[in-house]
Formats: C-alpha cells, structure tokens, sequence
C-alpha cells in the first residue's frame, strides 16, 4: 500500500507549487490545481481505506500495516526519528475525515472566496495544513506526530490571519498560536520522558504495554506517580492545548476571525480533534498505566462539555456559538475517552469518542459551512442580523436542520449513534458523569436550536429580500455533507474500529437512548418555545433576571479574563518585567560600558592622528630621543 | 688664536637644533623645507670636520659631504615640487591648511 505516500505528497508539493508559482497562475487555476491535487487525495485514501478494512484479519485484529518507513536521525539503536506511514484502524479513519472534509471545504472555497486578494495563497495555506493534518494521522512514531502536530499549529495560524489587515485576525492569529504553542511544551515534555524511559519514539513499542521496555519504565515512580503517568499526562496537556480544554480553550473562539470554510476544516472538524487522536493513539497505555490521569481526562472533557455549552446559550456570533459548540463536543469525545477502558464492552467509551470523532467532523463541518453561506449573503456574523432565511435559502436550511438534529441526538441521525455511545460508556462509569453529560447534551440540543430558530425563523431580518441562496459551489458540498450526516450513523463503526482492534457490536442501550432522546427533545421544545416566535420574551426576562449569570456567561466566564490577568499581571509584571531590567541594565549594561571604554580610549588615541605633519614629526623625534637614551644608557 | 674642533662642533649643534626648532614651530612649507636644509648642512659640517681633525690626509668625509649635499639638492627639488603641487591645489603653503592628512 505504498500509494498512500501520495496522499500527503500530494498536498505537499501544491502548497510548494502555489505557494512559489501562486500569484503567477490565474486564481481560478491555483483553486482548480489544488482542488484536483486534493480530490485524488481523497480517492487514494478511500482505496487504502477500502484495502485495509477488506484485508482478513489476523488474531481478530486488523494487523496495522507501515508502508513506508524511513530512519531519520539515530540517536541509539533503538532510539531513532522515523518518517513513515503506519496504517491502523483509527488512522485509516482519521485519513476518511480529513481529506472528505478538505475536499469539501477546498469546493466549497470556490464560492465563498470568489474574488478575495489571496486566494491562491488560500489555497496553498489549505493544502498544507492538509498535507500536515495527514501527516500527523498517520505517524508511525510520535516524534513525527509532533513535528506534524506543529506543521498544523503553524497552517492554523497562517488561515487564522489570513485577513491580515485586520488586526482581530491578527490578534486571534497569534493567540491561538501562543496558547497551542504553550500546551505544545507539555507535549514536548512529555514525548521526552516516554521517550526517556521506554528508550523509544516509535507506537510500536509505545503502544504495547507488554512491551519489556515499557513494563519495566512502568515500575519507577516520581513524585507519587510512576514515570509513564507523568509522560502520558503531560501528552494529554499538549492535546488539550489543541482541543481547546478547559482552559485552554481560549484561542478557539477567536480563531473564527479566519475565513468560514478554514474554521469547518481546522476548528471544526479536523485540527482541534488532534488531542482526542492523540489519546486514542496513545489508550492502550493509558488504560494499562495511568488510570489515575484518563479520571483526570474525563473530568476535564465533562466539565470542558457544560461550560463550554453554557457559554453557547448566550453567543450571539454564529461562529462563536458554532466555536463553543465544538469545544463542548471535543470535551464529550475525551470524556468518553476518559471513562473507557481497554477492550470489549469496557471499551464502549473508546469506540463511542471514536465515532463521535467521526460523525462530528462531518456535521460540524456542514454547519460551519451552512454559517458560511448564510454570512455569504447576510454580510453579518451576528444572530440580530438574522430571522426568517428559511424562505431565501431553503437549501442551507434543510442541510442546518439536519445537522443541528444530528448534533442534539435525534434518532437515526448521525450524532445520535455516537452520543450514545458515549452517554452509555458513561453510565457504566458511574451514574453522576452519566446523569452530567446527559444534561450537558440536553443543553446542546438546546443552545443549537436556538441559533437555528434565531437564524431562519424569528423576526424576519431587514433585507431578507435581497438575500438569496449560495452559488453551487458552495451547495453542493453542503448536499454530500449532510447526506453523510444521514447516513453515517447505520456505519458498524464498531466493527471497524476498538479499543483493542476486536470486532465490537455496537448494542444501543435501550434505557439511555430513551433518556437522551427525551433530555434531546426537551432541550429542542424549551429552544421552541424561548426563539421560535422571534419576540424572546422569555430569554430577555431570564437574563433581566439572572443578569450577574448572563454577564458571565457572555464574558465567557472570565477565563480569557483570567489568562490576561495570569499574562499580564503575573507573568509580565513579575517575571518578565525584572527579567527585561536585567537584561537591558546588567547584560546590556556591561557590554555598554566595554564598548564606551574602548570608544574613550580611541578618542585619546585619535588626538595623536591631528593632520599636522609637525606633531608627527614630533612624536617621531621623541621617539628617536627615547631609543637613543636606551641605547645610551642601558 | 687657534681654532679648536669643538667650536665647530658647538657651532654644528647649534644649527642642527635651530633647524629642528625650525621645523617644528615654522607654519610655511618653505621654511620648514630651509630648516631641513640647516640640519643636513650641520650634518655635513661634521663630516668635513671631523676628516680634517681626526683623519687629516684622509677624503672619505669630504667626499661623504659632497654626497650629502647632493642628495639634499635632489631631495630639495622633491619636496618643492610637493610645495608648487600643494599651493596648486589649496592656493596656500602653510602647513595647517594640510588637513587631508588626517586620518
């Protein structure tokens, strides 16, 4: 299966080749170059995807197949950096995702991007984050996936400020690249001290807990914990940094100021379920060392889950209630993580976050897509723009509509099989994270149709009459997204993809599909009842009400409050500040003073250089004087 | 009255610091240049005396300052040729106005 090498080469050389050869091609060539480079991409690995899951599987697993393999840098003999490919279950999956989702947004781009300055430079920014995006997925060691985990830190950030003459994309830009960039240390550290311990970088070894260099890393401790828990948690810290945890989520939100079609494929879909794809690849250790640190996983995705669905109540930015949305479903995929265990039915959580990944790419991408074509012709990011589209894009309503019932959990959609998976593996866990994620997805059903009602029923917006429907670039990704969504959920997922790779028959539990779809409808009635008339009476009398938790909940809870207050305060005044004196004053200040001496003695020594022949005359008299009396009297 | 060497001698250094004097605190190329010429005569002054007194019979000194003021008349023509090119240039000889040699 070596063709799957194209899959990232591909992306690779068009982002060399717009980006050196860009502003000479015509915009609509540089969009036609990448958009072909991708779509072959994609059918490259959808034949890998159809070749591994049709292969016969040895022991009952689908054995992980390394195509291409090459040693990089040899430190030791068995510690080496290697660039290669290794197919597994979860990353055959990830590849599915990511190149649908990229070749939908690099179709869908031809329409919302008709016309901007940069749309080569667009395109060859997509093409490397995708490039980067796959590369990551398919590392067969994890010092690979950190060098790609950073290649896609970077195409965020340059899609992000993409619009970089606006100064809040600028600013977002670098936000989001600071706050990962900062996660990433954790990360970096904590590749470090597997690395260390086990002596190896490669999954192969990590990935084993019976392996002789793991087990015996397993046996020392550290401060209480033994060295694998410290490494696995301090892995989880860089992919909270990318999933935007609780609270690390602040640059998520602001990273909305990129163009829409790069916030579905980055922010939505893709990038920001790199930390989930970090732990599963990683679960087996998890699972076997450091039980202690997936509890921790599952409290920071379940709580990451309700506040970020609290703080979408009261957005009015689509985006940002889109943004928030996904940090809340990202905290439901770890949460569902955090709760598994390895293998068989304890494994539920595990091929639930697996799934939801999946089905969550899809239907968020489709309804950042959605927001794009409403901001498309709205030429307003905010709700009060909005009211009543349903009648002049009846198109990207039905597609909205499908999504939003997808991501509230309605049956047969796809949200609905993935979020039961995980509400089930968390009612196994225990009955309060089971009884808490329920209600966080009730609230989800709830703040989602509240920007459905706000968008296309309500007041009708004030120039609902020149609005008008996306051209068929846009729509037509819009149709295969959400018909995925459709049908994506009757996928044995199950089958394909565990936690210990044995085939897993997915059974809904009777008792917490009920539930949830009652939770589901009820959030999807009160969503009703409070938007669906346009007055928001009973919202405004809430929040005149309750205005102390209206005004935290739009300020976000103070976190971003909070990191500036950390930044600023702290680390600025405390650190930075004294650091700074002493670096202008002490350090500088020496290597002043080196430099003025050396300045005070040319001066002297200049006077001697006067132009006057005489004075030098003079010296070399004295001079003859001085060696004579030497010679004379020595 | 017998004329002794010493005076001569006394009467050699006596240019050969007047012409150093000269050449330090004379502000015009051309009395620098003569001050120069008072040292090499004080020079030559020497060398005819001391052949006179000590090696009488002898003519190596006497050719030796024959020599001496020979060069000096080359090395006079140089530097007026420097002095003419100099005053071409800044329609001055005095050695202040020279400021193109520094640095």
């Amino acid at each position: 299966m070596e063709y799957t090498l194209i899959i990232i080469l591909l992306p690779l050389a068009m982002f060399l080749l717009l980006g050196l050869a860009g502003g000479r091609l015509a915009p609509r060539t540089a969009g036609l170059l990448g958009t072909a480079a991708m779509a072959a991409a994609t059918a490259a690995a959808y034949t890998a995807a159809w070749e591994y899951f049709t292969q016969p599987r040895t022991g009952g697993v689908f054995p992980a197949v390394v195509p291409f393999d090459t040693v990089w840098l040899r430190f030791t003999q068995t510690l080496h950096i290697d660039l290669g490919i290794l197919l597994d279950p979860i990353s055959v999956m990830m590849l599915v995702v990511i190149t649908t989702v990229s070749l939908m947004v690099h179709i869908y781009s031809f329409g919302y991007m008709k016309g901007e300055r940069g749309f080569q430079r667009y395109y060859a920014f997509l093409a490397l984050f995708s490039a980067s995006m796959l590369g990551l997925v398919v590392a067969p060691n994890i010092f690979q996936m950190y060098i790609f985990w950073e290649l896609v830190g970077v195409s965020s950030y340059l899609l992000i400020g993409f619009y970089y003459t606006k100064p809040a994309a600028v600013a977002a830009s670098k936000k989001a690249f600071i706050v990962t960039r900062f996660a990433d240390l954790g990360f970096l550290l904590g590749i470090l001290t597997l690395s260390y311990w086990t002596g190896s970088f490669g999954f192969d070894v990590l990935c084993d807990p019976q392996a002789p260099a793991v087990a015996s890393a397993a046996g020392r401790t550290f401060l209480g914990g033994s060295v694998l828990a410290w490494g696995l948690a301090l892995c989880f810290v860089g992919g909270a940094g990318k999933s935007a945890m609780f609270p690390l989520h602040i640059w998520l939100p602001d990273a909305m100021e990129g163009p829409t079609p790069v916030s579905a494929l980055i922010h939505a879909a893709t990038m920001v379920v790199a930390g989930v794809f970090l732990v599963a690849r990683l679960f087996p250790l998890y699972a076997a060392y450091a039980p202690g640190v997936l509890t921790g996983i599952a409290c920071v995705g379940a709580f990451t889950a309700l506040y970020a669905a609290a703080v979408a109540t009261v957005q009015t930015d689509i985006k940002r209630v889109l943004a928030f949305s996904t940090i809340s479903q990202i905290g439901f995929m770890m949460a569902g993580l955090g709760v598994s265990g390895m293998g068989g039915h304890a494994g539920t959580g595990y091929v639930g976050a697996m799934f939801h990944l999946f089905t969550h790419a899809m239907f968020k991408a489709l309804l950042f897509l959605c927001a794009g074509a409403i901001i498309h012709t709205v030429h307003s990011n905010e709700m009060g723009a909005m009211g009543g589209l349903w009648r002049r894009l009846p198109l990207t309503h039905a597609a909205f509509l499908v999504a939003c019932l997808a991501i509230a959990g309605i049956p047969f959609f796809s949200g609905f099989f993935s979020k039961d998976e995980i509400l089930a593996a968390c009612f196994a866990y225990s009955p309060a994270m089971g009884w808490f994620m329920s209600g966080v997805a009730a609230l989800t059903a709830f703040y989602m149709f509240r920007l459905y009602y706000n968008i296309f029923w309500g007041r009708p917006a004030a120039n609902l009459a020149e609005m008008h429907e996306a051209p068929a670039a846009m729509t037509v990704p819009l149709v295969i997204l959400a018909s995925i969504t459709c049908v994506a959920g009757f996928i044995p997922f199950g089958e394909f993809v565990s936690s210990d790779g044995l085939p897993y028959r997915i059974v809904l539990d009777g008792g917490v599909a009920a539930t949830s779809v009652v939770l589901a409808l009820a959030g999807i009635g009160l969503a009703t009842w409070f938007y669906a008339d346009g007055r928001q009476r009973i919202p405004d009398g809430l929040a005149a009400a309750l205005p102390r938790l209206h005004r935290a909940a739009a300020n976000r809870f103070y976190i971003d409050n909070a990191w500036l207050f950390v930044t600023r305060r702290i680390i600025f005044d405390r650190v930075s500040a004294p650091l700074a004196w002493f670096d202008r004053h002490a350090i500088d200040g020496a290597l002043d003073a080196l430099a003025r001496g050396a300045q005070g003695l040319s001066f002297v020594i200049r006077k001697f250089q006067s132009g006057n022949v005489q004075e030098y005359a003079l010296v070399f008299l004295l001079g003859v004087l001085v060696i004579t009396a030497l010679a004379v009297f020595i | 009255m017998e004329i002794r060497m010493e005076y001569y001698l006394v009467l050699s250094t006596i240019m050969m610091f007047a012409g150093i004097y000269g050449f330090f605190t004379r502000r015009n190329l051309l009395a620098m240049l003569i001050s120069v010429e008072l040292i090499l005569n004080s020079a030559d002054i020497n060398f005819a005396v001391f052949n006179r007194f000590l090696f009488p019979g002898e003519l190596e000194g006497f050719f030796f300052a024959m020599f001496a003021i020979g060069i000096s008349a080359a090395e006079t023509a140089v530097a007026i040729a420097i002095i003419i090119n100099v005053y071409r240039n800044i329609r001055n000889i005095q050695v202040r106005n020279l400021k193109e040699l520094k640095f």
